[in-house]
């Protein structure tokens, strides 16, 4: 452990305070959307980062000083900002808050992945523009860029509090964030007043990408994700809504992870934020300060199911399809196919699950990766630990990710909606962290390697083919089961929870107990899923199941149509299977899977097959 | 049953009487369905200059979605709508909101976290010409008396009859040709009640046409010219607001009887 010293501790005053001044300037736009649209912006983490590659751009290529550089920036972003509110929100004005939700995922990830084809997945080095030069200061060493970044931070909250207060165009801001209709009855035009909240938000936020990015003198797409989920928690912190509160939960959060990476080393750094994010959101959603700000009321349904009339499968194809599926390895042997439709298979297992838990039972789910993550290492250190053998791994694997991850996921019960969407996303990166952090069990970032083969009684299965067909057959197990429980009382009382929880509770359903049950039968098959790639591929570490993958499941489900089992079938073919076989679209994945996420939302919520 | 009944003679009202269109505002025809559910089924009415008119019925008779209809919040499935002899139908909110229309939603729907002055300025939104605005601005808190003691204050803290106050106050910042008010007594206080009807009723003396819903048919039709019952989306009742005023018929609408 470090020693403290009066120095050191001023020193990491100052850097948290820094880190938390650009904290809160991402937090600030948030806020403001979230006032104006009722919105968790997804997309802001991205706008983030396009912000700060605009600025190394500048200044590293084009050799511009940092004025004309922000000027460019602010304009580049402000623009983003509202083609984001026109994409994303303008024509879901009237759905559920879920449905924009999702499409500014949606926008998020085809961003993340336009810039990674631009510019490369790799961090590009973005020296700052200032002199090195550090004034001590009362015993506190404060640098150029420290100063500048205070000095931006102060201005721009400042300037943002004027045009709330004084301005016209401010007070509609606030009107429209306090009662839309009424603010339209004063001959407010809220769209125009939306696309310009969209609009200060996104400047906010790319100027703190810029200052961010010459502050760890680096710039990389994946940046924004995190940026996003600090900016949130940082809001969640101070009151959600609240501009003050987001400076002050943005400062809190800075000083929070500083000291805390300072004393308990650095890969703890995001843990914090989503212990937070959790935290709050379940023991004081109103955030530390917003005693008066009540939480805005949420619709009865968790989650977005557009009435629609399912395409009923006819059982002759259900069965043709799956002898088809059966005789693949005896029409083509190519493995490189199998590979990928054994790959389907397993995300079909995810898909279910998710279509299990959000589709039929309402819960949207954010974060159902860590049940493969759970499962995955479970049946893995089984297996190599005390050496169990596959099958008894595989279903303790299941089991483990299935208890686990519900009690973990129990906090949530309470909440509702998108606020469902933001504590699983943080449960999925919390179980990731714990993965990252635990080291004496899961070996951290190094992962684990030469986890033991698939195998059953004993022989193992390593040839492609045989693997092909287990992975098909647990998928055929785990659909039976999963359609049995849809016939049973279980699958009406989660449709009635997810109708409407509180006439269901009204009729004496137990909210609690029945997610729970959908939790743990949707996690069960994830984990199973998990269990059998570890085993597949040998290697596992933190990444393997990462947070994409969630949203990747999620976006093959609302495809194939929620609550659909054929239909999130048919979605995980269709997004493992189609990007593959189209190779040159391959590195564009990430890209297709946004813009059909953004898409779908929009033009088909349904899916292809029809909501159940 | 739908011949334009007579103006008001009040002599402010009658000043305003020569202009374009024989009625202020004017529905057509109005059909409006949320999803399947029909609400209007083939809605005609009238306001004239100057007048007060009430719009009568009880619950779920479609009086809200009728004002939401004026306001251009609900846009019907046939039918139109009528402002000045214009047709408003298709406008959006704000730039009904433009061409003289105020409104007093149904429970107040001031900003709450917005200072007292600060919501009777987003009244004048939509107005441009500054010097007046604060012209009026001065005649509103000399008005109401109430709101120049609470001026910095939220607006969430006033009482329900003040917070009445404010929404009228509000909307009459606009300088309205119509102002529409859905159900301004409801919640408030007898005493409350009387001062709105009052003010209702010298608000219009100064001028403005007012178009208001009620369930309250015996305190409403005390200060209207003429009124209209509205039972299941048909208008079953029109007349004077005399004639109205204690007819069984009224009463038989809102138990749902047979009107006739």
């Amino acid at each position: 452990m470090p020693e403290f010293t009066l120095r050191t501790l001023a020193d990491q005053l100052v850097n948290g305070l820094v880190i938390g001044n650009i904290y809160a300037l991402i937090a600030i736009g948030l806020a403001l959307i979230f006032g104006v649209a009722n919105l968790i912006n997804f997309a802001h983490g991205s706008v983030y980062m396009i912000g700060a590659y605009v600025g190394w751009v500048c200044v590293t290529w084009l050799g511009w000083p940092l004025g004309p550089t922000f000027i460019v920036v602010a304009v580049a972003c402000a623009a983003l900002g509202v083609l984001i509110e026109r994409l994303g929100l303008r024509r879901l004005q009237s759905e559920a808050r879920i449905a924009p939700l999702l499409a500014t995922i949606g926008i998020s990830f085809a961003l993340d992945q336009l810039v990674q084809l631009i510019f490369s997945p790799n961090p590009q080095s973005f020296p700052s523009p200032l002199p090195a030069t550090r004034v001590m200061l009362g015993g506190v060493s404060i640098g150029a860029l420290d100063a500048l970044i205070a000095v931006i931070t102060v201005t721009s909250a400042a300037m943002l509090f004027a045009f709330l207060r004084f301005t016209r165009l401010g007070w509609a801001l606030r009107a429209t964030a306090q009662d839309r209709e009424a603010a339209q009855q004063m001959g407010v035009d809220v769209n125009a007043i939306q696309a310009l909240t969209f609009a200060v938000a996104a400047v906010l936020g790319g100027i703190g990408g810029v200052m961010i990015g010459m502050y760890f003198t680096s710039v990389y797409p994946t940046m924004s994700y995190g940026a996003m989920l600090k900016g949130f928690a940082a809001n969640l912190l101070g009151g959600l809504g609240s501009v003050p509160g987001a400076v002050i939960g943005g400062l809190l959060l800075g000083l929070i992870e500083t000291f805390g990476v300072a004393l308990l080393g650095s890969t703890y750094r995001n843990l914090f934020t989503f212990v937070i994010l959790i935290g709050v959101l379940v023991l004081r959603p109103t955030g530390l300060f917003g005693a008066r700000r009540a939480m805005p009321p949420e619709p009865l349904t968790g989650t977005f199911v557009a009435n629609s009339r399912p395409v009923r499968v006819p059982r002759f194809v259900v069965i043709g399809g799956l002898v088809a599926a059966v005789l693949l390895p005896f029409i083509s042997s190519n493995p490189y196919l199998l590979q990928i439709f054994t790959n389907a298979w397993l995300f079909a297992m995810l898909a279910l699950s998710i279509t299990l838990v959000t589709g039929t039972a309402g819960q949207m789910s954010l974060g159902q990766a860590g049940f493969l993550a759970i499962g995955g290492y479970a049946s893995a250190l089984l297996a190599m630990r005390l050496g169990w053998p596959l099958e008894l791994s595989l279903l303790a694997g299941a089991a483990i990710a299935a208890a686990l991850g519900t009690l973990l996921t129990w906090p949530v019960f309470r909440l509702r909606s998108q606020y469902v969407a933001l504590a699983t996303l943080g449960i999925g990166e919390v179980i990731n962290q714990i993965i990252l952090n635990w080291e004496g069990l899961t070996n951290g970032v190094l992962g684990l390697s030469n986890i033991p083969p698939l195998s059953l009684f004993g022989l193992p299965i390593i040839e492609t083919s045989p693997i092909y067909w287990f992975a098909l057959a647990m998928l055929v197990v785990a659909a039976l089961f999963q359609w049995r429980l849809m016939q049973s009382h279980l699958g009406r009382t989660w449709r009635a929870m997810r109708e409407d929880e509180v006439a269901a509770r009204a009729f004496g359903v137990s909210l609690n107990r029945y997610k729970a049950l959908a939790f743990i039968a949707g996690g069960f098959i994830a984990g199973l899923s998990g269990a059998f790639t570890a085993h597949m591929y040998s290697y596992i570490n933190n990444e393997t199941f990462a947070a994409t993958t969630s949203i990747l499941g999620l976006t093959m489900v609302i495809l194939g149509g929620m609550g659909n089992m054929s239909g999130a079938v048919v979605g995980a073919i269709a997004l493992t299977a189609l990007p593959e076989l189209f190779r040159p679209l391959a590195d564009a994945r990430y890209l297709i899977y946004g813009v059909v996420l953004l898409l779908l939302v929009r033009f088909r919520p349904q899916g292809l097959l029809g909501t159940v | 049953m739908n011949a334009p009944v007579a103006p008001p003679s009040t002599p402010m009202a009658q000043a305003m009487l020569p202009a374009s269109a024989p009625f202020l505002l004017q529905l057509e025809g109005i059909q409006t369905f949320y999803g399947v559910l029909q609400v209007h089924f083939g809605l005609n009415l009238h306001v004239c200059r100057g007048e007060i008119v009430c719009l009568l019925g009880g619950n779920a008779s479609g009086k809200s979605t009728t004002m939401k209809v004026i306001l251009g919040l609900v846009k019907p499935r046939a039918g139109r709508v009528l402002f000045d002899g214009q047709p408003i139908t298709d406008l959006p909110t704000p730039q009904i909101i433009r061409r003289g229309i105020a409104s007093v939603p149904e429970s107040r729907r001031i900003f709450p976290e917005m200072t007292v002055r600060e919501n009777l300025l987003m009244g004048a939104y939509a107005r441009a010409d500054r010097e007046e605005v604060r012209r009026d601005y001065e005649q509103m808190l000399e008005r109401f008396p109430r709101l120049r003691q609470r001026l910095d204050q939220r607006a969430g803290v006033l009482s329900g009859g003040e917070q009445q106050m404010l929404a009228m106050a509000r909307a009459l910042m606009s300088r309205p040709k119509l102002i529409c008010m859905d159900e301004p007594t409801m919640g408030l206080s007898p005493l409350f009640v009387d001062r709105v009807l009052d003010l209702i009723q010298h608000i219009n003396q100064q001028g403005v046409t007012v178009f208001m819903v009620e369930q309250n048919a015996n305190l409403a039709l005390q200060i209207a010219h003429r009124g209209y019952v509205l039972q299941n989306g048909h208008i079953v009742l029109e007349g004077a607001a005399r004639d109205l005023l204690g007819s069984s018929e009224v009463r038989d609408a809102y138990l749902g009887g047979d009107a006739r």
